[in-house]
C-alpha cells in the first residue's frame, strides 16, 4: 500500500462533497444535439473528432465524450491537439466492452453526456467517440441522434463489404485514409462501390486528414443534422 | 411468483451501468492479488461477507421502508454512507443508483422512488434496488439476494474480462458462494425492520483502500473499469 490512500478527501460523508465537479454548473439549456461516432482500432475516430472540434469549435458550443481504453490518451490528444479545453472532453470507462457502453448499457455515456450538459447547459453539439470495436458495434439511438461509422483504407478494401451493422446502418460511412491506397493496394472503386451497395442511399463520404485536415465534408453534414435533429417537427 | 424485478436487477444484461464496475477486482488484479479461480473465490467471499452483507441488509431494510409508513430514507442514506467509508465506493453505489434509478422512473414508476430521490438525487445502489423490489411486491429476502448476488457477479464477470478465467469455473465460483449467500440474505432478513443504525456494519477496510488507490493511482493511467 502506498502512502497517498485517502489524500484528496475530505472524507465528508456528504455524497456532493467527495468528488465534486470542479466547474460551476450553467443555468438549464436545450438538449446539445449528440452525434457518435464509431468503427475499428485505428480507423481515425480520434483524429476525425480533433478535425471536427477545430473546424466546427468556433462556430458552435462542443463537447466531447471519449471512450475506453487509452481514453487518457485520447483526451490528451485531444487537448494536445489545442482544439477542446480539458472541461469539455469527458471520458468515461466501460469494463472492456466498448460496445456494451454504447449500445446495450449506455448508462456511463449518457452520465458523461449530462454532466457536460450540466456543467456548460447550452452545448450546441456533443460528439460521443466509442472505443475501437468490430464492425457490429453501433450505438444506441437512446443516447445518440446520428451516427458516424468510420473505416479506414489501410484496414483492407473489402472492409465496406464485409457489413455487418456498423457499415450497413450509420447514418454517414466514412473511408478516412484515402491517402494511403496507393500504398496498402486499396481499390478505391472497389471500396465505394461496396459502400454504396452495402448502404443503399445512406451517404459515404471517403476523406484524407492529410490532404484536408478541417474535415469540411464531415463538417459539412454534422452541421445538416444538426439543423434537421433541431428543426420541429412536422 | 417470485419478484418480477429481482429478476431483472440481477440480470447483467440490465441496464443499469454495472458493467463498468469491478468491485475493486481491477485494483486487486493489477496488484497481482487475484490471478487465477483459486484466487478469485476468498476475494468474493470475502466482499459478500462485507460489502455484500451491507448492500443486502440495506436492499431489505428499503423494502420495508417502500412498502411500509413513514420509511426513513434520509436515514438510510446516511448509515449506508457511515457504512461506506471509501468516498470511490460511495460513488460507484451512487452512479449504479442513478442508473437504476433512470431504468426503474420507465418500468416500475411509482410515488416511492420521488420519496427517495427527495432525499438523495442519486440513491445508492442499494436502496433502489429495495425500493424497487418493494415497489413490485417483492420481498426483503428477494431485494437482499439481488444486492448480495450483485456484490459477486460483477466482480466475477471483470475477472473473467481482465484475466481470461475459464467463465464455466468462474460460474461455478458463484455458485459454490451459496451458504455464504444464504446465511447474507437471513441476517438481512433479520435485521430488515430494525432502525437503520442499527443494520450491519462490516467493513472490509482493504477493499476500501484498494477502491481509493484505484481511482488515485490509476488516474493517469489506463483503467478500464470506474470501481
Amino acid at each position: 500500500m502506498s502512502a497517498d490512500h485517502g489524500h484528496g478527501h475530505g472524507h465528508s460523508l456528504d455524497p456532493t462533497v467527495t468528488e465534486p465537479d470542479p466547474h460551476h454548473a450553467a443555468a438549464p439549456g436545450g438538449r446539445a444535439v449528440r452525434i457518435g461516432i464509431g468503427g475499428p482500432v485505428g480507423s481515425g475516430k480520434t483524429a476525425l473528432v480533433a478535425a471536427l472540434a477545430r473546424t466546427l469549435g468556433p462556430q458552435m458550443r462542443l463537447g466531447v465524450v471519449t471512450n475506453d481504453i487509452y481514453t487518457t490518451e485520447d483526451a490528451d490528444f485531444l487537448r494536445r491537439a489545442g482544439v477542446l479545453t480539458p472541461d469539455r472532453i469527458e471520458a468515461v470507462q466501460t469494463g472492456c466492452c466498448p460496445h456494451t457502453a454504447i449500445r446495450d448499457d449506455i448508462t456511463a455515456n449518457l452520465d458523461a453526456v449530462e454532466l457536460l450538459e450540466e456543467r456548460f447547459g447550452d452545448l450546441d453539439l456533443v460528439l460521443v467517440e466509442s472505443g475501437g470495436d468490430n464492425l457490429t458495434a453501433v450505438f444506441s439511438r437512446g443516447l445518440i441522434d446520428r451516427q458516424i461509422f468510420v473505416v479506414d483504407v489501410a484496414g483492407g478494401d473489402k472492409v465496406p463489404r464485409k457489413g455487418g451493422p456498423g457499415v450497413t446502418t450509420a447514418d454517414l460511412l466514412v473511408i478516412n485514409k484515402l491517402d494511403l491506397a496507393p500504398y496498402v493496394g486499396a481499390d478505391m472503386g472497389v471500396m465505394t462501390a461496396d459502400a454504396h451497395r452495402m448502404r443503399g442511399e445512406l451517404p459515404v463520404i471517403t476523406q484524407s486528414l492529410v490532404r484536408d485536415p478541417a474535415a469540411t465534408d464531415v463538417a459539412s453534414w454534422v452541421q445538416q443534422q444538426i439543423a434537421a435533429v433541431r428543426a420541429p417537427v412536422g | 411468483m417470485g419478484s418480477l424485478a429481482a429478476l431483472t436487477l440481477a440480470d447483467a444484461r440490465f441496464p443499469g451501468g454495472g458493467h463498468v464496475h469491478s468491485g475493486g477486482l481491477e485494483e486487486a488484479v493489477a496488484r497481482g492479488l487475484v490471478t487465477s479461480v483459486s484466487d478469485l473465490r476468498p476475494f468474493l467471499a470475502g466482499r459478500l461477507r462485507t460489502t455484500g452483507l451491507v448492500g443486502a441488509a440495506f436492499a431489505a431494510a428499503a423494502v420495508v421502508a417502500a412498502t411500509g409508513m413513514g420509511a426513513q430514507w434520509a436515514a438510510l442514506d446516511a448509515e449506508l454512507d457511515a457504512r461506506t467509508p471509501a468516498a470511490a465506493q460511495r460513488d460507484a453505489s451512487r452512479a449504479q443508483g442513478r442508473a437504476t434509478l433512470r431504468a426503474a422512473r420507465l418500468a416500475w414508476p411509482s410515488p416511492v422512488l420521488d420519496d427517495l430521490c427527495a432525499v438523495a438525487r442519486h440513491p445508492h445502489h442499494a436502496l433502489l434496488v429495495g425500493a424497487v423490489v418493494g415497489v413490485d411486491g417483492g420481498s426483503p429476502a428477494e431485494a437482499a439476494q439481488v444486492v448480495g448476488y450483485l456484490a459477486v457477479s460483477g466482480p466475477a464477470s471483470a475477472a473473467v474480462r481482465l484475466l481470461g478465467l475459464d467463465p464455466f469455473a468462474v460460474n461455478a465460483a458463484i455458485v459454490a458462494l451459496r451458504p455464504v449467500l444464504d446465511a447474507v440474505v437471513t441476517q438481512a432478513l433479520h435485521t430488515s425492520a430494525l432502525p437503520p443504525e442499527r443494520l450491519p456494519a462490516p467493513g472490509a477496510p482493504v477493499l476500501d483502500l484498494m477502491a481509493q488507490a484505484h481511482v488515485h493511482h490509476h488516474r493517469e493511467q489506463v483503467r478500464l473499469f470506474v470501481s
